[in-house]
């Protein structure tokens, strides 16, 4: 279904390009509407997110509103921004003000947030239209989108498939075309899984360049907001557009990568390229016969491939599934049934808590905070989540010998296409075993970057993962869009055949 | 710590009762193995010789940020406690916090 092994082009492009950077285009011109253009989505949601389930909310009305007021300001001669016009979807763990904010759980039911996440404002100072949330697994934490409150979102490719996660509602959203991009966010590899179980780009970026004020904290020293896209220059637009020094973000950066929209067209001539092994260990052949392929693709466009091993990489599953459980015990200990969201009554307040938390949380929430909570007892402290910190710097220290001698990483972002729903639902290790190529970048606070690079035997899209060094985005991108452009052709998703 | 990260149903409704879900006897016997599945997995990381090397809370180098004391807007009250499940006289309100004495 590909047409595989076909012509490819190792060139790079000669700038972003993609169907969000035509948009902002043509609507900057006043070639097209933003009012028309968001009608189009919303018609693209209401046909077909029925069967996707991309979506909690659907912003129609507040959508058609801001569209109309950015068509106002071209016509007065006004120029919005770089994203004039363009639909944007938001994974539900962004605060949206007066906008439900549900972080697919029961325990946020009837939230409305008083503010608006700093990604939010970013986007719309530079034009863009927010058009809904989408759906993810409880507090992101899951790698199927199964772990939702309101169901599971499906994969645009087989409707039987997850989307992966715990970004599968933005993924899917974008995969299908119901908006040209979305935002996610990324604590284990929560943008880049569930990209390249859709076949789209996703970017984590570094750790500290986009501002967490607004994101509804999972993994606080894990975390960060990145953009899912159709390509790898929409991706760089759309992390110019929402980066930047924030001061309600403590850990955000002063010092920030340099624009990276530019970057794509600067080709890999000469970079150092690390073919990892510990990305491939345990990887679907499909997947990696894949990654080789690109690996191929980019010594053709003049890169210098070698071989890299960074054994360390294998401890760092099990260390993220203790340190990231550790943190999110500790700051889900907020809902408490006190200030926002559910409240179960009982006659005191212990009991009024503990009851809250019982109706309000999933199954796999509780089972993280437990784990959480457990990883940080007394008595166990050191043991888990102390040599779990030891590990993370063990896993700096590897990752930093190894961009002495590489510029950037190459891997694969998944070790299987998308699973049937339900497969893994009931053992814990088997899906956590989905992240064991993304949760290093993490842990590390590197940027990474899945690119689709066609799919496997049964038709499902696959990703490669590109990875560089904290602020190196620019490298990433040059790899990133060389990548894009030797992939093999991908049919269109079988949901839009239907 | 003991070598074997098998975890009673006892325990687990320690850990229960430390992060204040109520959980269900099924629920305890469910995460009970659960999560000894996953420890099993973390041992690696625990039997690990980690002598000399430093913790990483946090992937960068971060340095305290401190900004002048300057009264600024904060969040409306009025919409933040529209958001409590109950509010009074401009507070949170709960239910009692003490027990009765004994």
């Amino acid at each position: 279904m590909t047409g595989d092994g076909g012509e490819t082009r190792p060139e790079a492009p000669d700038g972003p390009t993609g169907p969000a950077i035509d948009i902002a285009r043509r609507v900057r011109a006043g070639e097209t509407s933003a009012r028309e253009v968001v009608e189009h989505h919303l018609g693209a949601i209401d046909r077909y997110d029925g069967e996707l389930h991309a979506f909690v909310t659907v912003l129609h009305d507040a959508a058609r509103a801001e569209a109309d007021a950015l068509d106002r300001r071209v016509a007065a001669g006004d120029d919005p921004g770089p994203l004039t016009g363009v639909p944007v979807a938001l994974k539900d763990n962004m605060c949206t003000r007066g906008v439900p904010t549900t972080c697919s759980s029961r325990i946020l039911d009837g939230w409305l947030p008083p503010y608006d996440a700093t990604v939010v404002e970013r986007l719309r100072a530079a034009g863009a239209v927010v058009i809904g949330k989408t759906n993810l697994d409880e507090f992101a934490m899951g790698s199927s989108t199964e772990n939702s409150a309101f169901g599971p979102t499906r994969n645009p490719y087989d409707l039987d498939r997850v989307p992966g996660g715990s970004s599968g509602g933005s993924a899917a959203a974008v995969a299908a075309g119901l908006v040209p991009v979305a935002l996610g966010s990324d604590t284990g590899g929560s943008i880049r899984q569930p990209a390249a179980l859709c076949g789209v780009v996703g970017m984590k970026p570094t750790y500290g360049t986009v501002s967490r004020y607004g994101l509804v904290a999972f993994a606080s020293s894990l975390d960060q907001i990145g953009p899912l896209t159709g390509t790898v220059g929409e991706a760089a637009v759309l992390f110019d557009a929402i980066g930047g020094h924030d001061p309600r973000d403590s850990t955000c950066l002063e010092r920030l990568p340099p624009r990276s929209a530019s970057a794509v067209s600067e080709g890999v001539e000469d970079l150092r390229i690390g073919v990892v092994t510990e990305l491939l260990d345990g990887v679907d052949a499909a997947i990696a016969a894949r990654v080789r392929q690109a690996a191929d693709a980019l010594s053709a466009a003049g890169a210098k491939i070698e071989e890299c091993s960074v054994p360390e990489l294998r401890l760092a599953l099990p260390a993220y599934y203790l340190l990231a459980p550790a943190e999110a015990s500790s700051n889900l200990a907020r809902y408490d049934g006190v200030r926002y969201g559910l409240r179960v009554d009982a006659d005191d307040v212990e009991a009024m808590n503990g009851a809250t938390r019982a109706a309000g949380f999933g199954a796999e929430v509780k089972r993280r905070i437990m784990l959480g909570t457990y990883a940080l007892s007394a008595g166990y402290y050191d043991a888990y989540y102390g040599q779990a910190q030891k590990v993370r710097t063990l896993i700096l220290d590897a990752l930093s010998a190894a961009y002495q001698r590489h510029d950037a990483l190459l891997g694969a972002t998944t070790p299987t296409t998308a699973f049937a729903i339900g497969d893994k639902v009931d053992d814990p290790w088997s899906m956590y075993l989905s992240d064991l190529c993304t949760v290093p970048s993490n842990l590390a606070g590197h940027p990474g970057i899945s690119v689709p690079f066609g799919c496997d035997d049964a038709g499902l899209p696959v990703g490669v993962q590109v990875l560089a060094p904290a602020l190196g985005e620019s490298v990433m991108f040059q790899v990133a869009a060389v990548v894009e452009h030797a992939a093999p052709h991908m049919a269109e998703p079988g949901v839009l055949a239907r | 710590m003991g070598d074997e990260p098998r975890l009673t149903r006892e325990d687990a409704a320690y850990v229960a009762r430390l992060a204040r879900i109520d959980l269900s006897d099924d629920e305890l016997d469910r995460y009970a193995l659960q999560l000894a599945a996953v420890l099993e997995h973390a041992a690696q990381v625990a039997a690990l010789d980690t002598s000399g090397v430093e913790p990483t809370a946090h992937p960068l180098p971060l340095q305290n940020v401190l900004r002048a004391d300057e009264v600024r807007p904060s969040l409306d009250r009025d919409e933040v406690l529209s958001q409590a499940p109950a509010a009074e006289a401009g507070r949170f309100k709960v239910p009692r916090i003490l027990g009765d004495a004994p």
